[in-house]
């Protein structure tokens, strides 16, 4: 699936992306997994690093098989990690994925998830939070072919700016060829609640703290039933240390 | 010893004046009620003492406990020994009680050079005070006020209050929402936290109710924007009976 050509703003996919760290590191070599029926597998990805990272992750779930993938997407520079998933009869995907960002980075994920056969399962959560310059994009697609019927598909995407100056895109999907379909699609951009803020605050909790509790909260909400939860959310409020 | 001074306190909500030098003292050992109109600036009293943004003092000063409480930020405020009972709890999803407030408890502790309470110690304390409004300790494991209903939130907030033993106490409207079997728990809650030698409440409220159980040695109706009459408890049962308008006048 690999284009050789480097992606242009033209290319929905790479609307948003960081064109300029992208083409070092261009074409992409997709990192495929393919798994039998009833196989289950998961991967989970912690990225906190100063290098620019561009993964195309593609998932082929015979029937009944499963995965999760969980991700933790906040390292200081470009970041993009793309997942391709085909869901066979009854399989069942998962992606938790949290992105943190601060500095004039650009965070994202990309899905497209086919639901080729009936009764397959998708769920994809996704919590950014952006301050300073970032920009934090979800760009997600479930596809449900002709036959699908049974789909039971969710996205749920939620961001937050810490500061008017930072930018969230989320662009969830559908394209649904099938009759009896269950799709739910929520999203959202918003800042920390101030009134919370301010209860906070006079219970005693400075800024920083009340900021970092919240934030951890929503964060957590991605790492759910992750077999490396708390991995995740110890290098997620680590990350979150240097946003607020 | 006096606890809380304030003079001629001007303050405005976007612009729109709402006190309008306002002067209250109260002593340690004492309970003071604020009754007064629709309006008349009873919780934006409250918000400015507490420091929330948006309040914004034009004129006048508050000591508390010999600070200058105005030049303190609203966390500070709290570790000085402040602590505002709000009318509407705030809800906070994915944070629980218990976490909010050992952090909390051991922010304010670490800003008076306290040692930090532990997980343990914690939970000892906030078992104790939990039981003292008749409030379940599995409650406060919930996320913060979260699918709490009106009573439950107010009790809530003098659990919190219970934990965190400030030195004052304001409470505002923590009547409100409130059944007669909640009343008086809450009323009995003030009144064993709060009802010491070196410890001082003021009570928002619109009606007497309240103060059957948390008797006030001073009422003072605030109309206007500033305190417009003072008097012993027998001033809310006037106003109970005249209402306001006459007593006000």
């Amino acid at each position: 699936m690999t284009a050789l050509a480097l992606p242009t703003r033209r290319d929905e996919d790479f609307r948003y992306a960081d064109l300029a760290a992208l083409a070092p590191l261009w074409p992409i070599e997709p990192e495929r997994f393919v798994l039998e029926a009833d196989e289950e597998a998961g991967l989970s990805i912690i990225h906190t690093g100063a290098d620019p990272v561009v993964r195309e992750i593609e998932l082929d779930l015979a029937a009944g098989a499963k995965f999760a993938l969980h991700l933790l997407n906040a390292g200081t520079v470009y970041g993009r990690f793309a997942v391709r998933a085909r869901l066979g009869a009854g399989a069942e995907f998962t992606l938790g994925a949290a992105q943190l960002g601060s500095a004039g980075q650009v965070l994202e994920v990309v899905t497209e998830v086919t639901h080729a056969a009936p009764d397959a399962i998708s769920r994809q959560v996704v919590r950014s939070v952006a301050g300073g310059k970032a920009a934090v994009n979800y760009l997600g697609k479930v596809l449900v072919e002709p036959g699908a019927d049974g789909t039971d598909g969710e996205q749920s995407v939620r961001s937050m700016l810490l500061d008017r100056t930072a930018t969230a895109n989320n662009r969830p999907e559908l394209e649904i060829y099938a009759d009896d379909v269950k799709c739910a699609h929520g999203c959202a951009v918003g800042e920390l609640d101030a009134n919370a803020l301010f209860y906070m605050a006079q219970r005693g909790l400075p800024p920083e703290e009340a900021k970092k509790l919240m934030l951890q909260a929503f964060v957590a909400e991605a790492f759910v039933g992750a077999a490396e939860e708390e991995a995740l959310l110890d290098a997620a409020l680590e990350a979150l240390g240097a946003l607020v | 010893m006096t606890l809380l001074t304030i003079e001629n306190l001007h303050a405005t909500v976007a612009d729109k004046p709402i006190l309008k030098g306002l002067s209250l003292t109260l002593g340690a050992g004492e309970v003071h009620a604020i009754m007064g109109p629709n309006g008349a600036g009873k919780s934006t009293l409250g918000y400015t003492l507490g420091g929330r943004p948006g309040y914004e003092v034009t004129g006048g000063s508050v000591t508390f406990a010999g600070q200058d409480l105005l030049a303190l930020e609203p966390y500070e405020r709290a570790a000085a020994g402040l602590f505002l009972g709000f009318q509407y709890p705030v809800e906070i999803p994915g944070v629980s009680f218990v976490q909010f407030l050992r952090e909390s408890l051991n922010a304010q502790r670490k800003s008076r050079g306290e040692e930090p309470l532990s997980g343990g110690e914690f939970l000892k304390l906030a078992r104790e005070k939990a039981a003292l409004l008749k409030m379940d300790i599995e409650m406060l494991k919930r996320p913060v006020n979260l699918g709490f209903s009106g009573g439950e939130k107010k009790r809530a907030e003098m659990v919190q209050m219970g934990i965190l033993d400030p030195k004052l106490a304001i409470l505002d409207e923590t009547d409100s929402g409130l059944d007669i079997d909640a009343l008086r728990i809450v009323g009995e809650g003030i009144n064993a936290v709060m009802r010491k030698p070196d410890k001082a409440v003021l009570l928002i409220t619109h009606y007497q109710r309240l103060l059957d159980y948390v008797k006030p040695d001073f009422v003072h109706v605030l109309a206007g924007g500033r305190i417009v009459r003072t008097g012993g408890a027998e001033l809310a049962l006037e106003l109970e009976e005249r209402g306001y308008e006459a007593v006000a006048a």
